[in-house]
């Protein structure tokens, strides 16, 4: 089965942290997100969930949102792909 | 580029001078700008005065008011409800003698009628309220405290409420949360520019290329 949540997540990510074309290709699971990087504070990460559910078609509930999920790309990814798999 | 203030009506009677960034030079196509709202607003200042700079190569004169409570504004932010914003826009039109408008995504919920409108990227009302909400709770819960949406909500409806640095009152809550943007309007979408729209930058940023797009998708129907 294709799966293109990794790379609309990379694209998101892109706009919204303002990285150039490719920049977001060397993400790893373990790179940092909210936390880590200055500029994801909480109004971006707001946005950042805003367009997640906009682009991948999902809901997010507020009591899904764990320090976890936010910590890093991987956790992210994962999140991600199991709201499309239960949309 | 001038900025200049102009003579805005209060809520309550009386007026007060509002701030504006103006390109004026006597010409017959006159552009009012209404600003994206919020945290948006500050993202999307300098795309929006390098569109106006563009406009203003065109033979467009245009101008960029302050919302009341908002920018360089004096008011207090508090007491503002959404139809003193459209009053001020309203307002604004009549003092500049703007022939057409333009709203910038929560800015096309203010745009004044009979106005020939665009509305460039137009936001939800309550998707903006929504986002504010899920930033406030996000900040709450790395602060280690439990926030909810909905009692949130509820807390604004009662006493009004402090969102991304914006205190807003109980009557703006009610009544903004269920707004969307008037009919007619000629809509720009945010894919015909070339990009992603500078307002879900982190941090704000700047676009020729897509500053060049808005405007000539300004320009054109004006001409």
């Amino acid at each position: 089965m294709s799966d293109d949540t990794d790379l609309l997540l990379r694209k998101i990510l892109t706009d919204v942290l303002g990285l150039k074309a490719g920049q977001a290709d060397d993400f790893t699971e373990d790179t940092g997100l909210f936390g880590h990087l200055p500029e994801l504070d909480s109004m971006a990460v707001a946005g950042l969930l805003t367009e997640l559910e906009d682009r991948l078609d999902i809901v997010i509930d507020d009591d899904e949102i764990d320090g976890e999920m936010l910590e890093s790309y991987g956790g992210l990814l994962a999140f991600a792909r199991a709201k499309r798999e239960e949309a | 580029m001038t900025p200049l203030t102009w003579t805005c009506p209060l809520p309550g009677g009386g007026s007060a001078e509002e701030y504006a960034l103006t390109f004026d030079r006597g010409r017959s196509l006159r552009l009012l700008i209404v600003p994206a709202l919020f945290d948006e607003a500050n993202r999307l200042r300098r795309f929006t005065v390098e569109v106006m700079r563009r406009l203003d190569g065109a033979g467009i004169d245009c101008f960029l008011p302050d919302l009341p409570g908002t920018n360089e504004s004096l008011q207090p932010l508090e007491i503002q409800e959404p139809q003193d914003w459209r009053d001020a826009m309203a307002a604004a039109a009549r003092r500049f003698e703007a022939t057409h408008v333009l709203g910038l995504r929560g800015g096309c919920l203010l745009t004044p009628k009979p106005l020939p409108a665009l509305h460039y990227a137009p936001a939800k009302a309550s998707a903006i309220l929504r986002q504010m909400l899920r930033a406030r709770t996000l900040a709450a819960r790395e602060a280690g405290r439990e926030e909810t949406r909905e009692s949130l909500m509820e807390l604004a409806l009662a006493q009004g409420i402090e969102l991304a640095g914006y205190r807003l009152g109980p009557e703006f809550i009610r009544l903004f949360d269920g707004m969307a943007p008037p009919s007619g309007a000629l809509t720009i979408a945010q894919d015909t520019l070339g990009g992603s729209g500078l307002w879900l930058r982190a941090e704000p940023g700047e676009s020729a290329v897509q500053a060049d797009a808005l405007a000539a998708a300004i320009i054109v129907p004006l001409s």
